[in-house]
């Protein structure tokens, strides 16, 4: 409530060296095995590579996400936990590093990059005009291009004023972050629609972009969380955060989780009603077979388990809830991830293979590594916010 | 509820002890005014300390950390509105199960009796509404204690100021460790100013008072006069004017009305050629008597349950113009021509399909047809059951047993 001119008192502190050495060896485990599934069966490791895309796309974008959330709104709680968002976000240039080889071999995926196909379905025709090589190309190099100049300045600002303490990059940010708010939202949408869409080429959906997003958020703040709360029980989180911080971490996962299946049951819902081939399409195989048996896993996974884990308040303030329960809502991010990508290519089943495994590695390993990388030259909190002190004092 | 149930008996109570102190006034607590957020917050501390349990503080606008200072327990509000959120969810769920699969089962849309997924947007519906009410209302009926309608320090000058500029602490009389002398000084020394003495007013002693009070009934009347008011006025004379057209102004053709589409100007298709209504099995053999003699077989089995059904049917339907036995003993009391005993030897001797082909024509232009009273299976069964009727007047010496 009443600003003080107090030096907020900061502990230094070092991630363990064990810390950077896992997350090492995560990333290249998942590397060997991607390449390894590659010689195995390359059109399924496309697959794979392209949910290990979406996964650390989705979790970087979303840090983003969370560090413009907190400038635009001028939110004081989370100013001391921005730092671990920033760091996440520090994936987002190496994005295109994963794209490039599906870029190189889009037809083993993509559907739509066979002319034969355009003879046959007029639906194809129709979205010929934004579903075609050349432009998807463009696209993807623009989006992962605004994302990349958006992180780039803003984290930019945030790390000047560790040294220069000037409060006019605060609001320099607020207004990188407003513009970014929309272009955000436009940006996901394509990047959902041309990843993970247009698999199913024929399939329209005008909330699937939602319906991304209120995953890519969730599971951003689930990986921040499971940091945040893992660094600070084990007192190497420069300063000390409260039971209040942890609330609201635990609220947002809540929340997010929420938000998830309301989205999710819309779609659901309107297109089963509606009953339109070119909508159903897309749910058919997964309302059949083992694909069954994920819909209804998802269902439990990743929003009546975690719903009820988080639903009281001692619960989102217990670490050792949010510790389990963000582990346990990034893997039903990545089952999420595996339900919209995997049908594609087996319509018939649930395949579980070497794609697969290294999918669950690779993300990991790609996001830990960045994050140690970052935490090691970089300050763990921004010691030069003038929020800083008022956000350690919240309280709820 | 606890709290509530505890608080009507204390109200009751005073009101018992009202009637014996000498200055016809019963204490409710003792009220300080602090001038700002910190000092409230020290002084609440200091109270907490010192032992204080039954007393409030009373702020224009929240103050963190407040809770803590009093030591309050985590509410557990919540538990009521999940609760009843999950009752607004399970009656629902049966609600429409009922409705839709049960009492009427209507298709809608191709889509199976139970289409669970289009009622879960009421199901939501329902669980935020439950719990949003009936929060609201045990909060009103906890917190405000109801039907309690006034409190001791409403309307008094401590109240004003702490819901303009100004903090407050009230011990309440009913705290272990109050003394009205030491509280008092207790107060002072933490820096409260307008150190006071509240007391209930006289009707807030009595329950009863409280309710019937001609000033609270007659606001309770025109609360309930003016929302169903404007309840009617704005669900029955705004709407007509209907802001939004599109739903009421349908591209469609009304019964009867003229069609400028169709040649003939006819707005009323007649089905297409072919079409057969759900559930209808043409009939082949109408007005043709010797081919349903000759082609029809009952399809049922005299089972004690098609007995039953035909017992029922024959009782409801047939027996009032020809006996419960077919003797032909109309209860119609000449209004009606009796028809003949159903045991003539020409009946006994007809095929099944020509009972069923009567009741399904209708006999003679005297003896209506009966195929829209009675399902096809069911006029089988009284067949069978007419059969068990004539084979009664006739009975052969082996039917005894
Ligand atoms: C409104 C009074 C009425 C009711 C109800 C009625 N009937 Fe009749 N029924 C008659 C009359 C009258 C005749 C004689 C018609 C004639 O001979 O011209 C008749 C004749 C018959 C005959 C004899 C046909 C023949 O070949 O001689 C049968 C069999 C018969 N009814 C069966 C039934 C059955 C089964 C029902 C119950 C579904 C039924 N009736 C209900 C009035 C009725």
């Amino acid at each position: 409530m009443i600003t003080t001119d107090k030096t907020v008192a900061l502990k230094t502190v070092k991630l363990p060296e064990s810390f950077s050495r896992i997350s090492w060896s995560l990333l290249i485990i998942g590397i060997i095995l991607t390449l390894l599934s590659f010689a195995v069966n390359p059109k399924h490791a496309s697959f794979g590579l392209i949910m290990t895309l979406a996964f650390v796309a989705s979790v970087g974008i979303g840090s983003l996400f969370w560090v413009g959330i907190e400038y635009v709104s001028s939110a004081v709680w989370s100013t001391a936990l921005r730092r671990p968002f920033e760091f996440i976000a520090g994936v987002i240039p190496f994005l295109i590093v994963i794209a490039i080889p599906l870029l190189l071999k889009m037809h083993t995926v993509f559907e739509w990059t066979r002319k034969s196909l355009l003879k046959t379905d007029p639906a194809l025709v129709i979205k010929a005009p934004y579903l075609n090589e050349p432009f998807f190309i463009v696209r993807t190099l623009v989006v992962f291009g605004i994302w990349w100049l958006f992180y780039y300045l803003i984290i930019k600002n945030s790390k000047l004023q560790d040294t220069t303490r000037d409060p006019k990059l605060t609001a320099r940010n607020v207004r990188l972050s407003a513009a970014f708010m929309p272009i955000f939202g436009i940006t996901l949408t394509i990047f959902s629609i041309d990843w993970m869409m247009s698999l199913t080429p024929d399939w329209f959906s005008t909330v699937f972009g939602v319906y991304f997003f209120s995953g890519a958020v969730l599971a951003a703040m689930a990986f921040a969380t499971l940091l945040i709360v893992k660094l600070n029980e084990r007192n190497l989180f420069p300063v000390k955060l409260t039971a209040d911080h942890y609330y609201n971490l635990g609220a947002f996962l809540f929340a997010f989780v929420n938000f998830w299946a309301y989205i999710g049951f819309s779609q659901f819902m309107l297109q089963w009603y509606g009953n339109l081939t070119v909508e159903t399409a897309w749910y058919i195989p997964r309302m059949h077979g083992s694909w069954a048996v994920i819909s209804i896993a998802l269902v439990l996974v990743h929003f009546i388990i975690p719903f009820f884990a988080l639903l009281t308040k001692p619960a989102k303030m217990n670490p050792h809830r949010l510790v389990f329960m963000s582990v346990w809502i990034l893997f039903a991010h990545a089952l999420d991830i595996y339900w919209i990508v995997m049908p594609v290519y087996d319509p018939g089943g649930a395949t579980f293979g070497l794609s697969e495994l290294a999918f669950l590695i690779a993300s990991a390993g790609i996001i830990l590594t960045v994050f140690s990388y970052k935490a090691k030259s970089n300050n763990l909190v921004p010691v030069g916010d003038p929020k800083l002190q008022r956000g350690l004092e919240f309280h709820i | 509820m606890r709290v509530l149930i505890q608080h009507i008996i204390l109200v009751q109570n005073m009101s018992e002890i009202q009637r014996i102190p000498p200055s016809g006034r019963r204490l409710y607590g003792i009220t300080a005014i602090f001038d700002n957020p910190d000092k409230v917050l020290s002084a609440t501390k200091a109270a907490t300390q010192e032992g204080y349990k039954d007393f409030d503080v009373y702020s224009p606008y929240p103050i963190h950390g407040l809770d803590n200072a009093m030591k309050l327990k985590p509410s557990r509000i919540g538990v009521v509105t999940l609760v009843l959120a999950m009752i607004g969810v399970v009656s629902i769920l049966l609600f429409t199960w009922w409705t839709n699969s049960v009492n009427y089962p209507l298709i809608i849309g191709g889509k199976p009796y139970f289409a669970w997924p289009s009622y879960i947007p009421i199901t939501f519906e329902m669980a935020v509404l439950f719990g949003a009410v009936s929060t609201v209302i045990s909060l009103i009926a906890i917190w405000l204690g109801l039907p309690r309608n006034s409190h001791p320090l409403h309307d008094t000058e401590f109240m004003k100021k702490v819901s303009s500029d100004r903090f407050g602490v009230c011990v309440e009389a009913t705290d272990p460790k109050f003394d009205e002398k030491q509280t008092m000084d207790f107060l002072q020394r933490l820096g409260g100013e307008n150190v006071e003495l509240a007391y209930y007013e006289v009707h807030e002693l009595s329950l009863r008072k409280a309710v019937l009070d001609p000033k609270f009934v007659g606001a309770m009347v025109i609360v309930a006069v003016a929302s169903s008011g404007a309840t009617y006025f704005s669900l029955n004379k705004m709407l007509l004017m209907r802001p939004w057209s599109s739903l009421n102004n349908q591209f469609k053709v009304l019964p009867e009305s003229r069609s400028t589409f169709y040649a003939d100007g006819f707005a009323m298709r007649p089905p297409v050629e072919g079409t057969v209504a759900r559930g209808h099995m043409p009939y082949i053999f109408s007005g043709n008597m010797p081919s349903a003699e000759k082609y029809m077989k009952n399809p049922l089995l005299p089972t004690p349950r098609v007995m039953e059904v035909g017992q029922r049917d024959f009782n409801t339907y047939c027996s009032p113009c020809h006996g419960y036995f077919g003797d032909g003993d109309s209860r119609l009391q000449g209004q009606f021509p009796s028809p003949p005993s159903l045991h003539s030897d020409t009946l006994r001797h007809a095929p099944d399909g020509h009972f069923y082909q009567v009741m399904t024509d209708g006999f003679q232009n005297v003896m209506p047809s009966y195929a829209r009273q009675i399902p096809r299976d069911e006029r089988w069964a009284i067949v069978w059951y007419i059969r068990a009727l004539q084979r009664a007047e006739h009975a052969k010496g082996s039917d005894v047993k």
